[in-house]
């Protein structure tokens, strides 16, 4: 086996057995990029000399018994939205075009000090805005199962590379879907922790009330590895959570009898393509076979949330994307006037996504429509918190497809942005509420692509969706890889 | 339902230059996914409390210390245009 293909517990237990160097599973990475990148284009940033030090410190730290835990010496990618000191951070934006970082996020920091390997910055749509990762300045992330389709978005970048093999597991950011879409569309693992769990210092943001970071890996297993490295408090991050730190792990191992597990009506009947859906019941009877009690659950407010997202995301969004103005960094563009510089370098800087998210969210919050827009779609956030709430008196998760479709076509959405919007229809309400969700690739589709199982479950309880996650994973045994992934189909 | 835009003031306001062509292709799309948002406004919210941020948190205090800031001239070394330790720009107050 090409050690590219590892897990991350395989590699790193092959690597304490002194089987495999750091210095070699980074190259494995390498090898799989340079046969796969000139057709994905997971990354915009491959940083070889960065890497190439820290694979030989983790093996140099290895040999002297110094141990950082279980991502120590394992090549990561990282979304291009995380600030990465000394290494260009663009956001897939012109108007950030060659800006090196003088800081870390966060979550990378905490990435560096658990011996990772960081192997490259991966592409997503500007500033996070999309579903296919073609809203990008430098160009499209390709589906690794069929390059004429998309990965999703907007971290299709991360979700490319691991499903490829040119990453062990990456960092992404979900907005309204983010991580599990593309994960769901890539047939791997991504989990989006309950707000607050993972710091979003140095995530460039988007919409704050809703951005969380979140692991992207092939296992279950590894995502609650590449989660815990990164979650934590963090002072610098002032909606970081303050409580004690639920255990991820503590209820692993236990199976799913007698858990009950709730089928949400509006998201997995009407708008569900019939190939996600057959996947999707075959799972869910998987589950029930197993001793799950699987009942059907009816969240109302969902019909809702769709359009409270979108006037409360380009709200925050038009505020947080004040802050590139051409003034001390990025793009800027001659003015004889302040505001002329700005409104030059912006509308230079930002492609069209951005702009149309911009422009809304100003609208939403103007005099004489912020009532009627943002203060209304804040009460539909409530009522879908509230609806959640409801329903997690009667179950322990919440289960739903991922995403109404598998892979869609590149170019396919890009005209009409409201059809685009409609992918993220099962993602955003996790988003509005804040709670942990996870996505699990359960089969294939009648065009051999992967459709994407998501379990929900309330704030602070990513224990029991692991828990079902690992047993949905154990009862299909989803192993298909893509072609490219193999070194026949990448040769 | 119908949606009022007037497009150039929210341009202006965003501190986006766009032209007149332009203007009307975002006018129109926005139109569109404006009328889709306004479902919303169907709903019945009387005594909902509005939600801005999903943590039940406020006031996020930590102790006054002082703590290294990022380097100077690390932080210039990106600025579009500088003079000395300041970022430059045209002048923005008529003397």
């Amino acid at each position: 086996m090409d050690p590219a293909d590892l897990s991350i517990a395989d590699a790193a237990e092959r690597l304490r057995a002194g089987e495999v160097t750091a210095v070699e599973l980074l190259a494995a990475v390498q090898r799989r990029a340079s046969m796969t990148e000139a057709i994905l284009h997971c990354y915009l940033t491959i940083d070889r000399d960065g890497a190439a030090a820290a694979a030989e410190a983790a093996d140099a730290a290895l040999a002297r018994g110094e141990d950082l835990g279980p991502l120590h010496g394992i090549p990561i990618a990282v979304k291009d939205n995380m600030v990465t000191r000394g290494v260009e951070t663009t956001c897939s934006s012109r108007i950030l075009s060659g800006w090196v970082p003088p800081y870390d996020a966060t979550a990378v920091e905490r990435l560096r000090r658990g011996g990772a390997v960081i192997f490259g910055k991966t592409n997503l749509d500007e500033f996070a805005m999309g579903s296919s990762t073609e809203n990008s300045a430098y160009g499209p992330t390709r589906n690794p199962w069929n390059p004429d389709r998309v990965p999703g978005g907007s971290s299709g970048g991360s979700a490319a590379t691991v499903a490829v093999g040119s990453a062990f597991g990456a960092l992404g950011s979900d907005t309204g879907g983010s991580i599990r879409q593309p994960a769901a569309l890539c047939g791997v693992v991504g989990m989006k922790p309950t707000y607050g769990l993972v710091s979003r210092y140095g995530l460039i943001a988007f919409a704050s009330s809703l951005d969380q970071i979140g692991p992207i890996t092939r296992t279950v297993a590894d995502a609650v590895t590449l989660f815990e490295v990164v979650a934590g408090h963090d002072p610098s991050d002032a909606t970081s959570y303050r409580g004690e730190f639920p255990d991820p792990r503590a209820e692993s191992g236990r199976g799913v009898a007698g858990l009950k597990i709730g089928v949400v009506r509006e998201l997995s009947g009407d708008g569900i393509d019939p190939g996600v859906l057959s996947a999707f019941r075959a799972t869910l009877d998987a589950l029930a076979a197993a001793g799950a009690e699987v009942t059907e659950v009816s969240l109302p407010s969902t019909e809702y949330a769709l359009s409270a997202y979108y006037l409360i995301a380009p709200a925050e969004c038009s505020a947080n994307l004040a802050r590139f103005d051409g003034v001390r960094f990025g793009l800027r563009l001659p003015g004889d006037s302040v505001e002329q510089l700005m409104s030059a370098s912006r509308r230079d800087g930002f492609g069209p996504e951005v702009t149309r998210r911009i422009l809304l969210g100003t609208y939403a919050l103007s005099a004489g429509y912020y009532d009627a827009f943002y203060g209304q779609a804040q009460k539909v956030r409530t009522m879908v918190i509230e609806d959640f709430s409801r329903a997690y008196r009667d179950v322990d998760v919440l289960v739903t497809p991922t995403s109404p479709s598998t892979a869609f076509g590149v170019g396919e959405k890009t005209a009409d942005p409201l059809s685009m919007y409609l992918s993220d229809i099962c993602t955003i309400p996790s988003n509005l509420s804040g709670d942990p969700a996870i996505s699990v690739p359960v089969g294939l589709d009648g065009a051999d692509l992967p459709v994407g199982f998501q379990i929900l479950a309330p704030a602070l309880h990513e224990a029991v969706m692991f828990r079902v996650a690992e047993e949905v994973e154990r009862l299909v045994g989803f192993s298909s890889r893509p072609a490219l992934a193999t070194s026949e189909g990448a040769a | 339902m119908p949606v009022e835009i007037d497009i150039a003031k929210v341009a202006r306001l965003a501190r986006i230059g766009l032209t007149e062509e332009e203007l009307a292709h975002y006018g129109e799309q926005l139109q569109g996914i404006l009328e889709h948002a306004a479902r919303v406004q169907a709903l019945a919210t009387d005594g909902v409390v509005p939600t801005a941020h999903p943590l039940p948190m406020v006031n996020a205090l930590r102790a006054d210390l002082v703590e290294p800031t990022l380097d100077r001239e690390e932080v210039l070394a990106q600025a579009p245009d500088r003079e000395g330790p300041y970022f430059r720009v045209p002048p923005f107050l008529e003397d």
